[in-house]
């Protein structure tokens, strides 16, 4: 039962055999067993939600919507009415929103239960989730190695099938780099199709939502229910709303893919180069026209992020002064001091540092030579990516140059960064972008490979997924601890 | 360190920056912290390189026009709700030190 897709846990709802209280029970007790020693959750809810139960099941009986009754975790940056929303900081520790995000009230909509809120490095600021300020999550593969970041807990969750399905954000590759750590599949849309209301902001510009599940198939279903424009949020996309075609077969002829060959080249670890090649040749293999391409300003996109990132971030987070919400020092005299104290002692040492970075980045005398210069490169590694998108229908590449490593492993800050290099610059051009499993390391170790879209079309990234998972069973592969 | 860094900052430059960023770093700390913004400054010097003469600057993906609504009120008061979620207020106002004497 819990290695089944959606769509067959749904026939299961539909025919009977399940109700959603017993798919819910279970994946809520393999919430409750595993997290001890995989760590993926901050907050399990304290019970299932009766009323939230009896309104999915009443939506299977009317057949209202096939992700009725699917239990999910939100990662914890997602607001939850009534549930304590931390976005992994200590900062917002007694954070008890009282609105649901624009994400979570379409999932609720549509019928899915929540059974609680995913661990995450502290405001979705790092690659390994070990910068949240609650604990470290364990790759469940290995579970001495991290999972990535920073949706790091609901790639985690997914893997050891906790849940069927988890939201999480991506500002710089947050759901496609713990997506291939954990051998899962994760998808993030075009910036603007899925309304950032309700998300805490790290970087307005690059933040984006999106789904973790071990399937495309998983991940469009969720993807179409929590798209679409939304009034509350100006950047919000005007398009209709999306919808997700589940491609018949695995023929891909006619589908042009684009091959950074480079990349691909320069890749150290062998395991992650041999996989890489042989799922772009399986493309080949059914029917997709392989062309070399190149993205010569990609090589300036974590530099350049790393100015505009943080310059997003010092801005959104300067809200956290103590006054109107989140952590506030005690026994202070004056209100200076009063900012200054509580987001000294709310932030940990990573989102400090982003923070600096970025207000030094927007300071005078820095600006020009820095901020802007950052938003050029923007534009060149965009206008790279349009050029290309003139040949081909998505871009294949390696997700990380490197398998899930060990906790404490990079403790120098910038490695880490660095190993961000393919997943920065489809996030700074906005595009559709998603990791898929193509298999493991001679040590069992999850691989990834991203597939990158044209603006707004998520359809060609996921059904070429789609099709390659119709022919392989990489995605269904679980870790034995929790078969 | 490496010493290809062209830009780094000093303690009196990382005071500014914390002053700017609202964060207080204690003296244990200066240079551990001035050692870490350094090396990340290095390698974000690296945008130098490229050349972005006549280059627009972009500060969003699809270079979307920002959405204007009608000036309406669409959403009721939530006065009561917020003023829960502050460590400190009454029942209209939230409370800080005092900042006139």
């Amino acid at each position: 039962m819990i290695n089944l897709t959606i769509r067959q846990m749904s026939e299961l709802l539909l025919s009977k055999q399940v109700s959603v209280q017993q798919l819910s029970g279970l994946f809520y007790d393999r919430c409750q067993s595993h997290n001890k020693s995989i760590g993926a959750l901050i907050t399990l809810n304290d019970e299932l939600n009766a009323a939230e139960l009896l309104q999915a099941q009443q939506q299977v009986e009317l057949g209202d919507h096939l992700l009725a009754g699917i239990p999910l975790l939100h990662k914890d940056l997602f607001c939850t009415q009534g549930v304590k929303t931390t976005c992994g900081s200590k900062m917002l520790e007694n954070f008890i929103p009282p609105y649901d995000a624009t994400v979570v009230k379409h999932l609720k909509v549509a019928g899915m239960v929540t059974l609680g809120k995913a661990n995450m490095d502290e405001f979705a600021m790092g690659s390994s989730n070990e910068y949240s300020a609650y604990h470290v999550v364990n790759n469940p593969w290995d579970v001495s190695r991290v999972p990535g970041g920073s949706s790091g807990g609901s790639a985690a969750a997914v893997a050891a099938r906790m849940v069927p399905v988890a939201t999480g954000s991506d500002t710089g590759g947050s759901i496609r780099q713990p997506a291939a750590f954990c051998g899962i599949t994760g998808v993030k849309p075009s910036y603007g199709r899925v309304s950032r209301y309700g998300m805490v902001a790290f970087a307005s510009s690059l933040d984006q939502g999106g789904v973790l599940a071990p399937g495309a198939d998983d991940c469009g279903l969720v993807l179409a229910a929590m798209s679409g424009h939304d009034v509350l949020d100006s950047t919000s996309a005007q398009q209709p709303k999306w919808q997700w075609h589940k491609p018949q077969n695995p023929d891909m002829s006619g589908l042009k893919v684009g091959v950074t060959r480079a990349w691909i080249e320069a890749l150290q670890d062998t395991d992650v180069k041999e996989r890489t090649l042989q799922a772009i040749e399986h493309f080949e293999k059914n029917g997709a026209q392989l062309i070399e391409v190149d993205l010569p300003h990609a090589d300036l996109a974590v530099s350049a992020y790393y100015v505009l990132a943080p310059a997003e971030c010092s801005s959104n987070l300067s809200r956290f002064d103590g006054v109107r919400f989140g952590h506030q020092a005690k026994d202070i005299s004056d209100l200076e001091s009063l900012y200054r104290q509580s987001r000294t002692e709310g932030f940990g040492d990573e989102v400090k540092k982003r923070i600096m970075i970025g207000a030094w980045a927007l300071s005078s005398g820095y600006y020009d030579a820095y901020y802007l210069k950052a938003q050029k490169i923007r534009r060149l590694i965009s206008e790279d990516f349009n050029k290309v998108f003139a040949q081909v229908d998505v871009i294949a590449c390696p997700v990380s140059p490197e398998l899930p490593f060990k906790h404490g492993e990079k403790a120098d800050g910038v490695s880490m960064y660095q190993a961000d290099q393919f997943t920065i610059p489809a996030s700074l051009a906005g595009l559709p972008c998603l990791s898929m499993p193509i298999g493991f390391s001679q040590t069992g170790l999850p691989i990834g490979l991203q597939l990158i879209g044209r603006y707004f079309d998520e359809q060609t990234i996921l059904s070429t997924s789609d099709k390659y998972q119709q022919q392989t069973d990489h995605h269904l592969h679980m870790p034995e601890a929790f078969v | 360190m490496n010493p290809a860094y062209k830009m780094s900052i000093n303690r009196k430059e990382l005071e500014e920056i914390a002053s700017l960023a609202q964060l207080n770093i204690p003296d244990s700390q200066v240079r551990e912290i001035t050692d870490s913004l350094n090396q990340v400054m290095g390698m974000i010097d690296h945008i130098n390189e490229a050349d972005t003469e006549a280059v627009e600057p972009m500060s969003h993906p699809n270079d979307a026009e920002q959405m204007i609504r009608q000036d309406e009120v669409v959403d009721g008061s939530h006065k009561l709700e917020l003023l829960k979620l502050a460590a400190q207020a009454d029942e209209d106002h939230y409370l800080v030190p005092k900042v006139i004497d």
